[in-house]
């Protein structure tokens, strides 16, 4: 026991000599930067921080700990920046220990996926999909689904709806699009990152709930595009404001950024008016303190974490959202970034 | 120093240190869940409402207590009959023979299995088969949970009774045969009654595994924060809206999460009670 004592005693000193270690010798040893917050925009990231490291050196961390975690994480500095799909609220920024500032860093859909062999392309109203997730239209070959599907053969299958048992920015996403198609749904559920849910099951992260519904016939549920995509579980077109079935696509979750964004970029993109927009798209965010001077950090700390989230905005990181089936920024908006991007200081030197 | 002073010092402070922890869980507990007991009272307990909706948020426990207490005591009633067959097989018709050994190390391995393991066994091989019975549409809920549970806490069950009835005195069960009882009268009037409130302890250790499982009910039971309906349908427990809801939670939705795990706590702490209380009667 005693030796256990002396032991552990010796790691915490070693590690807490390493950490100082670092943070003085910070110009000459490479620097780690950390991060945390959503799923949805993950295997993005994962890319993204892949290949910065493979070309400069730079280790870079990311955890998928959903989008209250990675604000809570920054709020808790233990974290370069955070990621969420949510913008915060005014009031949630008030919260923060000091100014921060967002940075978009690529489009995401949020698709209706589901699980009924041999269907394919099937079409939603904004009705529909409301009566759905409310459970009140439980059977899949229901009156309503065949009119509006009339070349489908559906068969006498209930519907099993699956969301998401953690707090989350895909959920956030969603009902706030179904709260701007619905009124019932704006009542009766509301928008938030985890809502009381008139029916269906659980599962946890985009990854659980993708798993349930390829694991599982009859459900339908909603999920970060690319979950959809990656193991290949069929999506539903849905009905964009002009009215129009769209199919979630690179092109048509752009298109969704085609319409006046604010200079903070803190806006929803959900039923956007543009023909050709997939409704249930929008930013996913990058958040850091404006002044990066805080707990000790180091400037060159700092440096290394704007420099990073310049290139992330850049062609080069742009291009990659294709491949894991995001869709890149438009320019208008990468200008927006930039210009934010460089409010960023350090004790009020530039860093950029 | 010498060595009995060295070792008295040890064991004295380990002791000690124990109950720091024990005492500073509680205190943890109690602390961040007070903020939630002060906004709902009594109604945290009696409610099943839960909604994080912002600017609708209410929280009530009831559904997860529930949920927690039917599949724990129904994963209790699947493993009694399976975990006393085998702990009169190991204990007492195969004692110390090659084939006890080997089903007494299988026993013991179900314990170390993982729960994430069985609640993916679950997930690929339960699930499509209450599916394929027709019990409900999607295979998720109470039953199937209950069942994987009554799977994990056999090892629990079985191992401490087997042990128990072992230990029940030779001269007891020769007095017995030697009166010209028969193997199964000795068993139900001689072995069991003697041995009865060891093995009541094992179900009561294995219940209070049953009580605190997450990973693998969380995958199976749908949760869906709603009492239950029926043994089909899909529900929540305690641990398993902790571990879901835990990493987003901020705020009284934060202090309500941390008070459902005082009232877990809790629960087990009287289930314990009880535990010793009935083998205090009994023995």
């Amino acid at each position: 026991m005693k030796k256990l004592v002396v032991l552990f005693f010796a790691i915490a000193i070693l590690t807490a000599c390493n950490n100082s270690n670092q943070s003085s010798e910070g110009a000459e040893k490479k620097v780690t930067i950390t991060a945390a917050g959503a799923t949805f925009p993950m295997p993005f990231y994962n890319m993204v921080f892949k290949n910065y490291t493979k070309s400069t050196g730079i280790l870079l961390t990311y955890g998928g700990i959903g989008s209250g975690g990675g604000i809570r994480s920054l709020k808790d500095k233990i974290v370069d920046f955070g990621a969420t799909d949510a913008f915060l609220s005014d009031e949630k920024n008030k919260n923060m220990p000091a100014e921060i500032v967002h940075i978009p860093t690529c489009l995401g859909a949020v698709v209706i996926a589901y699980n009924l062999p041999d269907v394919k392309g099937i079409k939603l109203t904004n009705d529909l999909l409301e009566g759905i997730f409310m459970g009140k239209i439980t059977k899949w070959n229901d009156e309503k689904i065949k009119a509006n599907n009339p070349d489908i053969n559906l068969p006498d299958k209930g519907i099993t709806v699956v969301h998401r048992s953690d707090g989350s920015g895909t959920t956030y996403i969603f009902s706030d699009f179904m709260s701007k198609v619905s009124d019932v749904w704006k009542t009766e559920v509301g928008k938030g990152k985890s809502l009381k849910w008139p029916c269906g099951i659980g599962a946890k992260g985009n990854p659980g709930v993708a798993g349930t519904i390829k694991q599982t016939p009859g459900t339908i549920g909603y999920i970060g595009s690319e979950y959809a995509f990656a193991q290949k579980i069929p999506v539903a077109l849905l009905q964009n404001r002009a009215g129009n079935y769209i199919k979630p696509s690179v092109e048509s979750i752009s298109a969704a950024a085609k319409t006046d964004i604010p200079d903070d970029t803190r806006v929803i993109l959900t039923n956007s008016a543009d023909p050709e927009a997939y409704p249930i798209s929008g930013f996913t965010w990058i958040i850091l303190y404006k002044d990066q001077d805080y707990d000790g950090r180091s400037k060159n700390q700092a440096m290394e974490t704007v420099k990073f989230l310049d290139w992330l905005i850049s062609k080069d990181a742009q291009d990659v959202t294709k491949k894991v089936h995001y869709s890149p920024l438009p320019e208008t908006t990468v200008k927006k970034a930039k210009q934010i991007l460089r409010t960023v200081n350090y004790g009020g030197e530039k860093l950029l | 120093m010498n060595g009995e002073k060295i070792t008295k010092v040890v064991l004295f402070v380990s002791s000690l240190l124990i109950l720091f922890l024990a005492a500073g869980m509680v205190y943890t507990l109690l602390n961040g869940a007070i903020p939630a007991f002060n906004k709902f009272g009594w109604n945290f307990i009696f409610s099943s409402e839960w909604n994080p909706t912002e600017g609708k948020e209410e929280y009530g426990a009831l559904s997860f207590i529930t949920g927690t207490l039917l599949t724990s005591i129904l994963a209790l009633l699947l493993c009694i009959p399976m975990s006393f067959s085998a702990s009169l097989f190991l204990g007492e018709y195969y004692k110390n023979t090659k084939i006890a050994n080997i089903l007494g190390s299988m026993v013991d391995l179900l314990a170390g299995i993982p729960s994430i393991v069985y609640g993916l066994w679950g997930f690929y091989v339960i699930k499509p088969l209450i599916v394929d019975l027709g019990f409900n549409e999607q295979g998720f809920g109470i039953f199937t949970s209950a069942l994987i549970l009554s799977i994990m806490i056999i090892p629990y069950a079985t191992s401490l009774s087997s042990e128990i009835i072992k230990m029940v005195p030779n001269e007891l069960k020769e007095a017995a045969y030697s009166l010209g009882a028969t193997q199964q009268e000795v068993i139900f009037n001689v072995i069991v009654p003697s041995a009865r409130s060891g093995i009541v302890a094992s179900y009561i250790l294995a219940f209070g595994r049953a009580l605190g499982e997450t990973m693998a009910v969380t995958m199976l039971i749908g949760n869906a924060n709603i009492i239950p309906k029926g043994l089909f349908d899909t529900g929540n427990t305690m641990a398993s809206v902790i571990a879901n809801q835990f990493g987003e939670a901020e705020g009284l939705k934060l202090s309500s999460l941390i008070a459902i795990g005082l009232l877990l706590f809790l629960i087990t702490g009287i289930v314990n009670s009880i535990g010793k209380l009935i083998i205090n009667k009994l023995s």
